[in-house]
């Protein structure tokens, strides 16, 4: 397609679209980038103002041209902002998914299929063992352990962008009215999710140490730290790990998490399949993640499907972070 | 089954003992009978089922999915149940209500063997993920949380805050799934009945002697002293035809050996250390691990570590209850009940003669030839104290040998768990020995993760940061070679020869006894000291 734009570069380009704001696809320095309203308030909040030399929104179902190529942002369900890129050019269409989910997800508008010839996955959790339970029962496991703990501060490891307010709007639809405590690093996002119209309720930061240590609270905190220093403020921490990983128990133990809940902002495998077969387009083409299994499902269905093995797409849910990352959010 | 497999989920996830105990009291209080019954069982090793080999669920889930598919992700899950409990494809049909797992239990009593596939299937599609999970752990017997059998019966003292002792008690006369316990733990009826030929007794332990502060106030004539065995401390019952050994927490572990129980020809409770002995004399504790480690043992093990019973006391002599007599009365019984008895698998604990604390410390410090040397201490005993479940405090005291001390360089160190879950806080420490080419290399020696106050662990999580030099997920390389390093002076009870570690020798009970700021790493031990401590035995 003659668009002349990239989408979601990992380097500078001089036209970028970007699907969502979620740091390995949305990247600062590129000339002029086209995001929904909400991811490039994403970017100005993590990058700062100047994080592009031009920017454009575009709302949902807008269509803006390229050259030839009417580009269409649709609803992806994965996090505030994010979007599927709808490529139409002679009559040719492809959706590039970006990072997508199925289920309800409080914080952002609910995935919208689009009839497309290619349509273009991520495959994160791309393996059969991935299948996320419903994220009211992982929350009612958290509640309770609460209860039967209140003497341990509850220590939840979410990522920064779209775990941290899901989890929180999911806690205070199970009727959690008290103060989260949050992480300084979660602080910036969850004010840009409530100018958005995302109530959250009452926040307060986990800082200071207070008489009795934040006994029987609940703590969001990037995953990290609940392992480094800064948890030490804690009264007897029980650590809680939010992630679509804490499926695979070996995962979980890794991490000394005492109370895995999978909840995840990426499509499990039925979800992944379903779409596949929703949509039945002419070509699915995987990006990254875990594409064997995909693939594999794709052959014994009669889908043509073929594997990107894109590099730089780490993804938020990574299990691997580098060292630096946690240094940072000390 | 939703409740078990939320328990035993939690359980398995859960590293403080405290924590586990809250757990399984809430459990407890919350599920029913005969469902909380079930899981006390299935918790204390008395339900097994040995129904579903591995290749037999591995048969049903490939009947299901491709089996490429199902490979990828065994390959990514690295454990046979757990894959199969995650990939299970229902069949899409309305859900079928969730198996209890008393259902699971009544249903597999009765089942005939090819009727087994079908109703494995049949509840993998009821249950969910985590039930799939407890099931499939269940029925392999895979299940690994964590929990003792002994942890279990705590959980249940503290239902109706008793000591655990009246658990233990009556533990051996009741059966799954425990409904008359459980009443009389909620008070809805009297104690249940413990007489039960051949169940265990609680035993009586010792406090940890404190040389320095106690001994002088004890008077050396109320006392007998004999040597503490380094074997496992057992009950050995013989009953009316009921024949057990347990642990000193109750498991009854009959079935590890065969050979002792066989040989429990009288009627009574005898008290004792179980222990190898060859030729009338016992070996190390090394040989006795080569028992331990076999739930049943062969019988090339069975002969080549004969285990035998070296008596302490008597607890009962054919009906009688011996525990509210006096030590030196039931010494009396114990010593003319073994000559009676005449086994070759057990023998009499001596007494040691002495006259003054000095005297027994210098025994202590230097034991006479043969068996002595291999034990780990003395035990004093009054001789006017009665059997009393417990630790109680004042009749009783162990009194250790001195342990080993040598001085080790650290080497790695990993991150612990729950409250030490942001420290650095188990250390693998080594000593210096030559290479191939005659140079000095570190070897790691053992790994130690007490001992220290919460204000040395902020110091050593704080060395471990600022000195790493490699890091493997949890574990962290620290810089140590002859010009730095940080030097630990490791306390330990005894050390054994092991193949599985490189140096060739494996430590008892290691424990950081001193940080060594001021010790340069160059100065630290080196390997032959410990071959020699190895030798000396």
């Amino acid at each position: 397609m003659p668009g002349d734009f990239v989408i979601d570069p990992v380097r500078p380009v001089p036209h970028a679209v970007i699907t969502h704001g979620h740091g390995d696809h949305a990247r600062p320095g590129h000339g002029a980038v086209l995001a929904t309203r909400e991811t490039l308030a994403i970017m100005a909040a993590r990058y700062g103002e100047d994080f592009a030399r031009t920017s454009q929104a575009a709302r949902y179902g807008e269509t803006v041209s390229y050259n030839d190529v009417a580009v269409t942002l649709v609803p992806a369900g994965h996090v505030l902002g994010s979007a599927q890129i709808v490529l139409r050019w002679k009559g040719l269409t492809v959706v590039v998914s970006g990072d997508y989910k199925r289920r309800r997800d409080p914080t952002c508008p609910p995935f919208e299929p689009v009839p497309c010839d290619v349509f273009v996955s991520e495959a994160t959790f791309g393996l059969p063992v991935f299948r996320h339970p419903d994220d009211t029962g992982e929350i009612t496991k958290l509640l309770k352990s609460v209860t039967q703990f209140s003497e341990r501060a509850h220590l939840v490891g979410v990522y920064a962008l779209g775990k941290a307010q899901r989890v929180i709007c999911l806690l205070r639809e199970a009727g959690y009215d008290r103060p989260i405590f949050v992480h300084g690093a979660l602080a910036k996002l969850n004010t840009l999710y409530e100018a958005h119209g995302i109530d959250l309720g009452p926040l307060a930061p986990a800082t200071g140490t207070s008489i009795n240590k934040f006994a029987g609270e609940i703590i969001l905190a990037p995953p990290d730290a609940i392992a480094e220093r800064w948890s030490r403020r804690f009264a007897d921490p029980l650590p809680v790990f939010a992630s679509g990983w804490m499926r695979v128990r070996a995962r979980a133990r890794q991490r000394h998490v005492e109370l895995p809940l999978v909840i995840s902002d990426h499509a499990d495998w039925d979800e992944l399949t379903e779409t596949f077969r929703e949509l039945h387009p002419e070509e699915v083409w995987l990006t990254h993640g875990e594409d064997d299994a995909l693939l594999r499902w794709c052959e014994i269905n009669g889908l043509r499907a073929r594997a990107l093995s894109l590099v730089g797409y780490g993804d938020e849910e990574g299990e691997v972070s580098s060292p630096g990352e946690s240094q940072r959010a000390e | 089954m939703r409740g078990v497999a939320r328990l035993l989920d939690r359980l398995a996830f859960t590293p403080s003992r405290n924590a586990k105990l809250v757990l399984m009291r809430d459990y407890f209080r919350e599920t029913p009978d005969p469902e909380r019954g079930w899981t006390l069982a299935a918790l204390t090793g008395a339900l097994s089922f040995d129904v579903a080999k591995p290749a037999f669920i591995r048969k049903a889930v490939e009947s299901r999915m491709d089996p490429y598919l199902f490979a990828l992700s065994y390959d990514h899950v690295g454990d046979l149940a757990e894959t199969v409990a995650l990939v299970w494809p229902g069949r899409g049909e309305a859900k079928l209500p969730e198996p209890e797992l008393s259902e699971v239990v009544d249903t597999l009593r009765d089942a005939l063997r090819h009727d087994v596939q079908r109703l494995l299937e049949t509840w993998l599609d009821a249950l969910d993920a985590d039930g799939r999970w407890a099931l499939l752990k269940l029925l392999t017997g895979g299940l690994r949380v964590g929990v003792s059998a002994r942890l279990a019966k705590q959980a249940l003292a503290s239902l109706r805050d008793v000591d655990v002792s009246e658990i233990e008690e009556l533990w051996h006369a009741q059966h799954p799934p425990y409904e008359d316990m459980f009443a009389w733990l909620e008070g809805r009826s009297a104690k249940p009945s413990r007489a039960a030929p051949g169940r265990f007794r609680p035993v009586m332990l010792a406090q940890a002697l404190d040389e320095t502060n106690e001994l002088a106030k004890l008077e050396p004539r109320d006392y007998a002293a004999e040597w503490k065995w380094d074997g496992i401390r057992v009950q050995a019952v013989s009953e009316g035809g009921v024949r057990r050994l347990f642990s000193r927490t109750g498991d009854d572990i009959s079935h590890s050996f065969p050979d002792v129980v066989a040989t429990l020809n009288f009627e009574g409770v005898i008290d004792g250390e179980l222990l190898v002995i060859r030729d009338g004399a016992i070996t190390s504790f090394s040989d006795l691990q080569q028992r331990l480690n076999r739930k049943t043992p062969d019988a090339k093990t069975i002969a080549n570590y004969p285990a035998g019973i070296r008596a302490y006391d008597l607890l009962f002599e054919g009906e009688n209850d011996l525990r509210t007599l006096s030590f030196r009365e039931r010494r009396g019984r114990l010593e003319a009940f073994v000559v009676l008895v005449a086994s070759p698998r057990l023998d009499l604990s001596p007494l040691v003669a002495f006259d003054s604390w000095e005297a027994l410390a210098a025994l202590r410090a230097d034991p006479p030839q043969g068996d002595p040397r291999l034990a780990e201490g003395l035990m004093l005993k009054r001789w006017d104290s009665i059997y009393e479940a417990g630790r109680p405090k004042g009749p009783w005291f162990k009194w250790k040998r001195d342990p080993h001390l040598i001085d080790a360089v650290l080497m790695y160190a990993q991150r612990g768990h729950g409250k030490r879950s942001s420290f650095y806080s188990d250390y693998t420490f080594g000593v210096w020995r030559e290479d191939a080419n005659g140079t000095r290399v570190l070897t790691p020696v053992g790994k130690a993760y007490f001992g220290f106050t919460d204000e040395e662990l902020r110091a050593l999580d704080k060395f471990v940061r600022d000195n790493t030099v490699e890091r493997f997920g949890p574990v962290r390389a620290v810089r140590a070679d002859k010009d730095f390093g940080l030097v630990l002076e490791v306390a330990f009870e005894g050390l054994q020869r092991s193949t599985r570690h490189k140096s060739g020798v494996a430590m008892r009970f290691p424990r950081i006894n001193r940080i060594r700021w001021d010790k340069p790493a160059r100065d630290a031990d080196e390997l032959p000291t410990l071959e020699r401590m190895l030798e000396a035995k």
